[in-house]
């Protein structure tokens, strides 16, 4: 094994370009924890950590741009504003230990269904910022991002350099099912994203599919109920029969798997209860801005 | 490879490290430093907690490459470590621990009574007086979180310390005990004692 220890941006591009089988390290979470077990031996590592950039990020007119390596502790206590959502998800990751060294980067490496951040950056909105030194930078929308079970759309020769998270323009909400409160990979995640500047609801599910998606039918149900119900306007209390049926859209979107942490049956109906939950959290905090709003007009 | 790090206040070097070792290995089996315990090695049960430039981490997941150039405290180095805090930085004589004064580190004491006349941290010494240590293996990584908590949070809630603390398993206790000696901590730490 070759440990590759790159002092920036430009030479980490270079190396991954020179050894595309590189395995990137930055806070070593999940690499570690596989090469502590014998599950990979990779031929070289990719050491991330000397690459100063990484962990930082800068808020822009619409979104943020979030660093690979920004450990998830910084987003609670920074980003909690802007990233209400993320910094809802960063909270639930694993304990202190390790959200003072994981990131999204590596959430977003790794891929797996269960990353805590998913969820999260589908119901926002985001953008992966991928690089390499053959074909310079481009923005993979998260939709597209996740391809298969731990896959990810990251070419060999790429890295992560940043995620481009949208700004929340509402209100948004994140609930985790677990045996308890720290160190638990999700049984399923849920993420609820109010956008009351396009009047749409954005939703993401984690561990309840091969790879995170939204539940794009439950969604579409939804802003068209809210639309036509005249509820963005209004800010009255959502219809019960009307939050029923986008839970169990949301539970028809997933195409969960029965494994060691929970069934499929199980995941299924979590998610709706964690779809209803959300949305009734997210639309109280709603209706109550506007009412502050509205006093204060 | 050969990893430069500091360690305890003092520069440490490390031969012969494989590339995929971890710092916890560094730690213990290059530089005789096995306060810091060896458990899940997947960072769940916090045993092998250590300060990494200030900031608690597994050191089960650090690669011992990352760790080239930073400063690392470990357990053995915790009670000078808070004295030199306390004291608002080391005004006199060689900051840190020495590797061998680290090795021979323990709580000294005669008989039962662990800790009398040692020196120890104020978290190290509430442990020890509120009963909080029972088959000890998770006690390291106990104090080295705790004490990191108290550094920030000098007058923490018991919501503040569960969470401080909940990246470290203990399979003895029941927790009341490591409460309770927190919470001695950091009394004691308002009193100046």
């Amino acid at each position: 094994m070759d440990f590759l220890r790159p002092a920036s941006w430009e030479e980490a591009l270079a190396a991954k370009a020179e050894h595309p089988t590189a395995v990137p390290i930055a806070g070593g979470t999940d690499v570690m924890v596989e090469i502590n077990f014998d599950h990979r031996r990779p031929e070289y590592l990719l050491d991330l950590n000397r690459v100063g950039d990484l962990g930082e990020w800068e808020v822009g007119e619409e979104s943020v741009r979030l660093g690979a390596s920004v450990p998830y502790s910084r987003i609670m206590e920074h980003l909690r504003a802007e990233l209400p959502g993320l910094a809802l998800a960063s909270h639930t990751v694993a304990s202190p230990q390790i959200r003072n060294r994981g990131g999204v980067g590596g959430n977003l490496g790794t891929a797996s269904p269960a990353g805590d951040a998913h969820p999260a950056l589908l119901a926002a909105g985001a953008e992966v910022e991928a690089e390499s030194a053959a074909r310079g930078t481009r923005l993979i929308p998260i939709d597209e991002f996740y391809t298969g079970v731990k896959r990810n759309a990251l070419q060999p020769d790429e890295l992560i350099r940043a995620v481009h998270v949208r700004k929340a323009d509402g209100p948004q909400q994140y609930s985790k099912v677990g045996t308890r409160n720290a160190m638990v990979i999700a049984v399923c995640a849920f993420g609820l994203a109010l956008h009351p500047e396009t009047r749409t609801v954005r939703t993401g599910i984690g561990s309840a599919a091969p790879t995170p998606v939204r539940a794009r039918t439950a969604e579409d149900f939804l802003n068209a109920a809210l639309e036509e119900g005249g509820f963005w306007d209004s800010g009255k209390i959502i219809t019960p029969s009307v939050a029923k049926q986008f839970a169990d859209l949301c539970s028809a979107s997933c195409n969960p798997i029965d494994d060691v942490r929970g069934t499929a049956s199980y995941r299924r109906h979590a998610v709706g209860v964690m779809a209803r939950r959300t949305l009734t959290w997210t639309w109280e905090s709603y209706r109550g801005t506007r009412r502050a709003t509205e006093g204060a007009a | 490879m050969r990893v430069n790090f500091t360690v305890n206040g003092r520069p440490q070097e490390a031969d012969d490290v494989w590339e995929g070792e971890s710092l916890l290995y560094v730690l213990r089996e290059r530089l005789g430093l096995p306060g810091s315990k060896n458990a899940c090695e997947q960072g769940e049960c916090g045993s092998c907690t250590v300060r990494l430039d200030g900031v608690p981490v597994c050191s089960c997941l650090v690669a011992a490459g990352q760790v080239e150039g930073r400063e690392v405290v470990t357990v053995e180095g915790l009670a000078d470590y808070a004295r030199q805090r306390a004291e608002g930085g080391c005004a006199t004589g060689a900051p840190g621990t020495s590797l061998d004064a680290a090795k021979d580190w323990r709580a000294k004491g005669t008989d039962s009574r662990t800790g009398e006349g040692a020196e120890l941290s104020t978290v190290q010494q509430a442990f020890i007086d509120a009963g909080a240590v029972q088959c000890g293996f998770c006690t390291p990584g106990l104090l080295v979180a705790a004490d990191e908590m108290l550094e920030h949070h000098p007058d923490p809630s018991d919501a503040d310390i569960r969470e401080a603390l909940s990246g470290n398993l203990c399979r003895c206790t029941g927790y009341e005990k490591i409460m309770d000696a927190v919470r001695l901590a950091a009394a004691r730490q308002s009193e100046g004692v």
